[in-house]
This record gives structure tokens, sequence and C-alpha cells, in this order.
């Protein structure tokens, strides 16, 4: 893929490996050279089934995972400092995103003095603003995850990753354990955030359909390989690869029929 | 007149033991299948789908009590002996998990977890059961069933091992199967290919489905009628078709706009609020905080079921706003 | 005397923890009580539990000593009060120590995983190859007897078993989202590790330790017992047993049978609370 010089990119990947070697068992590859670039203020989605290396590819970008070869350049447009604070995660379980033992409140504080902010007051009305932009409000602060619903977890979660003003937003299967209803207002949130800021999305799901809902570009995975990319709208309707139309088609809807796999 | 059906709830209540008190988890459902039939009970978390089933199975843990009745071909199931019990479960009705790991021991082959029951239970001898089991094996789609039959669990992909879970159930023969979200922890490709089989096996068997999931879509597409649960109630019971085309219950019209489609980019119009459960809801109708319908009468008194185009739907409101549900969803 | 490291430890751990809600309130009851004597025992004590006097000495229990006096006239029961503070000094320390040390290594391990728990995890397998008393008379031995040698010595002793049971709870919270999200954040592992999993870890870590509390008294005890730890005129339980083994002989059993059950309930109720507590901290996601 090449890009046009004056295009202003949030995220570069190229030639993205990574093998995994287990104690018993041989290695296993589970990126075999993949690239994408995310522009700024726009979402990637990453799409893939399990074992396609979509979720090893995101905690490569965010740095918790290193690759075993290829390049990742984040341009957070700051002066770069010793961790990637401009990549931020959002991660599937809402049960184990936030420290059992940590009121909302209390936690948004810590993060706010470790990056600087010294003055009470300003923490305070900055915790009160980030409650605010995920749908909640100064009540939420003094609670502690045990009595917050999974959809209010995310949220939470959520308020913490903006609360650095990352660039880059990786939001790993972040809605899928959520019921749909609440899915729905997750959605419509990380959309609107998205609307007011400048923030890039990568956003890593199996669900096409909430793909379709938040994604501009996206990039298909298969077995470590990009088997296909582009605008979000063109893959999912006109699919150019089998893989990609089967998965398509294999999203229950109005009028759908489950088909057997040809063997 | 129709002949009576195979399974029927009626008027269900589940209540677990809590802090001295109790908590309603299922109320007033009821619900039944006709022999060959396939019904899915849909909902959310905490919706009393799972209860439900496993108060079908009589397998609700300790603390918790079940009143109602529960039909199997006419006999009471909550009043079995322990003999009766055994024969129910065994060869009437089969139960399909949605964690296929969870529930199989990963000690032992495949084929020993094929035979174990009915060889235990003195429908077939070992031999026939094996032999049994190697024709479903091929039936569903897996091939070198010979060689699978003495592989373990950890040898198979998910995909895999939920068929075999659709050969444990269809081994004995029973009249109903019970599918607790099968294939929620599958692939949507391997969930496609996993339903596909169950449809058909069950078809050509005759065998009656209650199948259980947080899918509407899915279910839609797989049973046919629908049951859609919300805190513990059933709030619309109809044809599987007309429900996803048509539906009549707030809950449901919100169900189905809510889900991003793949096919079109829309704002999406969520629900506000969060799925409560039953002992959480007041006194009024369950859904009437979420609900875009909802009028005092709503808050106050909770609803009763109410025939209406062929369908039962527990709202008030349902004859004024029914045209006006379907004006929101398109 | 009972010596209650080891396997046969973790049959009764789990029997103690079935026992449910009314075993806690009485474990906790007699804990609590027993606890509270160690701290004001000298002070609510009938009689100076030193005093000798040679004209009432083999008394049985009766109206003056409740309990009687043993062979030097001392009032048993002062002594029993007088001696809970040594008695219970000597685990609280162990217990400080191994609590301390085995907290650490259990979060360091956890933290860095691979290569180093894996050595982490042999090492403790070693420690707990080795005998705890044994190592605490052998610490006795080269350093002499007295209250320090024996205490650092079960100190370590007891630190594998703090260490492999905050451990499997450290990892388990170690690869839970909300630690990398705090790694993501730019926070120090430092920070992490002190701020995030120690309070993670620390109602696990509350139970073992009342759970070690236990047996380490009956360790020290018997330690004293020997003759290797405590030395007597000091009064202490386990030197109260002992010193009450040639009265026996008289038929004079207070002195043993007094100290020896309170050894006996205080094991057994700090064994219970332990347990209770670690079955009831389990169950949190």
């Amino acid at each position: 893929m090449t890009i046009p010089a004056h295009r202003d990119l949030v995220l570069d990947v190229r030639g993205l490996r990574k093998t995994f070697h287990s104690r018993n068992g041989g290695p296993r590859e589970a990126l075999r050279g993949i690239g994408f670039s995310i522009e700024r203020g726009s979402c990637l989605a990453v799409v893939g089934e399990s074992g396609s290396g979509k979720t090893t590819a995101a905690r490569i970008v965010a740095g918790l995972e290193s690759a075993t070869s290829g390049t990742v350049v984040v341009t957070d447009g700051r002066a770069g400092g010793k961790t990637r604070h401009g990549v931020q995660m959002v991660f599937q379980d809402p049960y184990g995103s936030l420290d059992p033992r940590q009121a909302v409140g209390a936690g948004l504080h810590e993060l706010l003095k470790i990056h600087g902010m010294r003055r009470r007051a300003d923490r305070r009305t900055r915790v009160s603003e980030l409650l605010e932009s995920v749908g909640l409000d100064d009540r939420h602060a003094g609670r502690y995850p045990a009595s917050l619903s999974g959809g209010q977890r995310q949220r939470v979660a959520i308020a913490r990753a903006l609360a650095l003003n990352p660039a880059l937003l990786i939001l790993d299967e972040a809605v899928s354990a959520l019921d749909v209803s609440v899915q729905a207002q997750v959605l419509n949130l990380l959309a609107d955030i998205r609307e007011r800021t400048r923030i890039s999305y990568l956003f890593v799901s199996h669900d096409l359909g909430v793909v379709r809902q938040v994604s501009d570009t996206c990039i298909v995975l298969r077995n470590g390989r990009l088997i296909e990319s582009g605008p979000t709208a063109d893959v999912l309707d006109a699919p150019r690869q089998g893989y990609t139309r089967a998965l398509v088609d294999a999203v229950p809807r109005p009028g759908w029929r489950p088909r057997r796999r040809p063997a | 007149m129709t002949p009576a059906p195979l399974f029927r709830i009626q008027d269900l209540h589940v209540r677990l033991r809590h802090r001295g008190g109790e908590r309603t988890l299922v109320r007033e459902v009821s619900l039944s299948v006709r022999s060959g039939q396939s019904v899915g009970l849909v909902g959310e978390s905490g919706s009393g789908k799972s209860v439900s089933i496993k108060a079908a199975m009589r397998l609700l843990p300790r603390g918790t009590r079940a009143e109602g009745r529960i039909a199997f071909d006419g006999g009471d199931v909550l009043t079995l002996g322990r003999r009766e019990l055994a024969r129910y479960r065994s060869r009437e009705v089969a139960l399909i998990h949605q964690d296929p790991r969870a529930h199989i021991n990963p000690t032992r082959t495949v084929g020993a977890f094929l035979t174990e029951g009915v060889v235990h239970t003195g429908q077939m001898n070992r031999a026939e059961a094996t032999e049994r089991a190697c024709a479903l094996m091929a039936d569903v789609g897996i091939t070198d069933a010979a060689r699978r039959l003495h592989q373990y669990p950890h040898q198979l992909s998910g995909g895999l091992l939920q068929r075999v879970m659709i050969v444990a159930a269809l081994l004995p023969s029973p009249r109903l199967i019970f599918a607790d979200e099968p294939t929620t922890a599958l692939d949507v490709t391997v969930q496609s290919d996993v339903m596909a089989i169950l449809l058909e096996q069950i078809r050509e068997r005759q065998v009656s489905m209650l199948f259980v999931t947080h899918d509407l879509d899915l279910a839609a597409a797989v049973t046919d009628r629908l049951a859609v649960m919300y805190a513990g109630s059933i709030v619309e019971t109809g044809p599987s078709a007309e429900i996803s085309a048509r539906p009549l219950h707030p809950y449901t019209a919100g169900l189905l706009q809510c889900r991003p489609s793949t096919a079109e980019v829309k704002r999406l119009t969520a629900i506000p609020g969060r799925p409560v459960a039953a002992h959480e809801a007041g006194t009024g109708c369950s859904f009437a905080p979420r609900c875009p319908f909802a009028v005092e009468r709503c808050r106050a008194e909770r609803p009763h079921d109410r025939s209406i185009e062929g369908r039962t739907v527990a709202c008030h409101r349902v004859e004024e706003i029914a045209d006006r549900l379907e004006e929101r969803a398109s | 005397m009972a010596v209650t490291l080891g396997t046969a430890g973790e049959l009764t751990r789990r029997r103690f923890a079935s026992l449910g809600r009314p075993a806690l309130i009485a474990s906790t009851l007699v804990a609590g009580g027993l606890t509270l004597i160690a701290v004001i025992g000298p002070w609510i004590a009938p009689y100076d539990p030193d005093a000798t006097d040679v004209l009432a000495a083999h008394q049985g229990p009766g109206a003056r000593h409740l309990l009687g006096t043993d062979s030097l006239g001392r009032d048993i029961l002062s002594r029993a009060l007088a001696g809970a503070r040594l008695s219970f000094a000597g685990p609280a320390v162990i217990m400080l120590i191994s609590t301390i040390l085995g907290t650490a290594l259990a979060i360091f391990s956890a933290w860095h995983g691979g290569r180093v728990d894996r050595m982490v995890n042999r090492l403790l397998n070693v420690m707990f190859s080795v005998p705890g008393v044994l190592v605490a008379v052998l610490s006795s031995a080269v350093f002499g007897s007295g209250f320090w040698a024996p205490v650092l010595a079960l100190g370590v002793v007891y630190l594998p078993y703090m260490a492999r049971v905050v451990r499997s709870v450290a990892v388990r919270e170690r690869h839970r989202g909300y630690v990398e999200s705090l790694q993501l954040a730019g926070m120090s592992s430092w920070r992490i590790c002190l701020r995030h999993l120690v309070p993670n870890v620390l109602p696990i870590v509350t139970a073992q330790g009342t759970y070690g509390f236990g047996s380490a008294l009956a360790d020290f005890a018997a330690v004293s017992f020997l003759g290797l730890g405590i030395q007597p005129p000091a009064a202490e339980w386990g030197v109260m047993v002992s010193e009450g083994r040639s009265e026996l002989l008289d038929g004079a059993l207070q002195q043993s049978l007094s100290a020896g059950t309170l050894i006996v309930v205080t094991v057994v109720a700090f064994n219970v609370l332990g347990a209770q507590l670690s079955s009831r901290s389990g169950g949190r996601r």
C-alpha cells in the first residue's frame, strides 16, 4: 500500500510480524507481515475471526507486546516522551478493566496527577468534564466498579483513556461483552466523541454490524495475513475476497438462513 | 382442535432465597413447544431465559424454587420422581450448552464421552452406541469419525466440539432439545455452519427445540416462533417472521432498532438505561422506565398478556402504539 | 505438641473453611478475646506472675488461686494471663516477617512472570521441603536460645506459605485489563504494584496471615517447650507446659493442662478464622 505524503497519518504500521514461542509446541505465527495506516480523526476497523491476529496487532500498536519485526509509527503531534501516552486502549472485559478497589473518581484523579495536573481544583473540574463526556456525572465519582453495570464500566474505561488526550484510542472488542441495548449507547457515545475531538480509533471487532457503524476504513485479517482492505462500505457491500464474503454472509439478519460451509 | 403441545410451561415463577427474603428471577412465564417445532427464547442478560431452561430440566441450583406447571407430553416435570426424572433427562430431552469445553471431561476421549450416557442408561450396548455415534458424526459433517472418537476434547476446535455436543444430544433420540446459546462462543462463519447442521438434524428427525439466545436476528432466522423476555417475564410471543418484521412490544422494537446493520450506517436508536433483572422491577411494567411510550398507567400497573394480530403482547398500550412502533423502525 | 505445618494442615484448612458463618463469628470472638488478653494480660493478672512463695507451692485449684500454684508457689492463672503476651509476640513477629517478605516476593514474581516466576517457584519449593521446627531448633543452637533466634528462623520458614498463596492471586490480578491500562497510562511498575496490586491481594494476605499466626504460635511454643526459645523463669505457654511436666508425676495436671489448652484453643481459633477469611475473599471477582 503506498501512501501519498500529504496525508496526515496518526498511525503507520508496516511489515508487522509476530511469532509466539510457547514452551511446549513449536513457534506460532500470529502475524505474517501486515501493514495499515490511520488518518488523523478517522476510524480503522480490524476485522477477523478468532486466531486471525487482530488482537495481537492491536496490542503491538499499544506497546503491550513487541513485534518480531516491522515498524509502528505513532505521530501524536506532541513531543515524544518515554511512553506512548498518545495511544490508549479499552479492553473487552468490563469486569477486569477497572481496579476493583479504587473508586472511579480517585482513579481519574490519580491518572491526572501523575500526568502533571498538580492542583486539586483543576483535577476536580477535569474529572467532572471527563465523566460528563462519557454520559456519567459526579455521582459516579464515588462509586466502586462493583456497583456499576457493564455499560457504565466501559464508559469509565473510556473516560480513563480520554483523560490522557490520546491521539489514538484502541478499542479491542470494547462493546462485544455488552447487551445489545447498551452496546448501541456506547457506540453512539464513541461516535459523539469522535465528532467532538480529533481522536482516531483503531477498532478491533469480530462484529461486522458494529464495524459498519463506527469505521471509515477496515482491514480483514485471516491467520495473520491481511486479505482485504479499503473503505468499510466498499469492503462489506462488495467484498472482493471469498473469505470476506463468507464473513458478511454469516451475519444473521432478516431473511437470513444459516448455511453449511462447503466441506 | 390442535393437539396438545409436546412441552408446555404455564405460569412459571422462579424465586431465589436471598438474605432471608426471596428474589424473583422469573415471573409468570408461559410458553409451549409443539412436536417438531422450534421456539426461540430471546432476552438480554438477567432476563431469566437461561433460568427458565434450567427449571425445565430441573437443574436449578439449591436455594431456588420453581412454581407453576411444566408439562412434557402431559406429565408434570416439576413433580417427577427420581427415576422418572432420570429417564426424562436422559431420553426425552437433551441440553446443548453455550460453552462445550466446560461441559466435557477433558481427560476422557470424545468416544467415551459420547457413548457413556446411552450405555449407562441401558439404551444401547457399547458397540451399537459407537456405531450410531459414528453415523451421527458423519451426518453433522465430521469427517473421519472413527479417528475423532479416540481424540481428546483439547484436540478439537470450538466449532467441531459443538458439533460433537450436537451428536451427544441426538444420540439418545430425544424429542426435545434445549439449546442454551449454542453458538454464542463461536465465530460467525462457524455459527452459521453449526446452526445449519443443527436445524437440518432436528428437522430430519422431527425433534422439537427450545432455542435460547440474546441474538434476536439469529433466533428469528432459525425458529418458527419467538418469545421475547425482559426482566424475568415474556413480553411478546408470536411467529418469528412476523415479530422480526413488525414488532408489537416497544422492547422488541427497541432491540431490533439498536442492532447495527452490516448493510447501512445510521445513528442507532439506543434504548436508554440498562436491562434490569426481575427483582429490580417495580410494581408497574418492568420496561416502563426505558420505554418511550410509557404513561402513568404503565408505571403503576403490571400489564397482562393481550392477544393482538395472532400474537401475545404484554403491553397496556399495544393497540394504540402498534403502528407508531413500525413507523419508528423504518 | 502439634506442629501444624505441611499437607495435613491443608486438609484441615479446607474443613475449617466449610464450617460456615457460625464458625466465623465464634472464631472471631475467641481469637479477638485471646488477643485482648495478650495485650492486657499482665495488668489483669491477680498476682505477680514471677512472685514465688515456697510455702504455697503445689496447691490445687482453690478460692485464692483459681488454677492453683506451681512448684515454686507462683500463681498459675497469673502466669497464663501474663504469658499470653510473650506467646503472642513470637508468632506476631514471625508473621510480620513472612508476610512482608512473602508478599513482596509474590508480587515481584507475578509482575515479572516468565523466567523470574519459574525461578521463584523453584526457590519456594526448596523452602517448602525444609521442616520448620528443625530450622528453628538449629537457629537456636547456632545463635543461642531466646526470643529472636527462633522467631527469625520461623519467619523465613513461613515465608513460602504466604508467597505461594499471594502469588496465585497476584498472577490473576496481573493479567486483568486494568493493570495493562495503567501501564499504558504511563504509570510506573512500582506505583502499579504498591497502589493497585497490593490492595487487591490484601484480603488473601490477611486471611493467610491469620491462618499462619495460629500455626506459628504452636511452633514457637514448641521451640520454647524444647528449651531452645524463651527461657524459664519467664512466663510463656510453651515454657509452662514444659515446667508442668515434672508436676505431672505428682498428679498436678493444672499447669501443663491450662497452658496446653490455651495453645490449642488459640491455634484452632486463628486457623478457623484464617480459613474462613480466605474462603470469603475468594468469591470476589
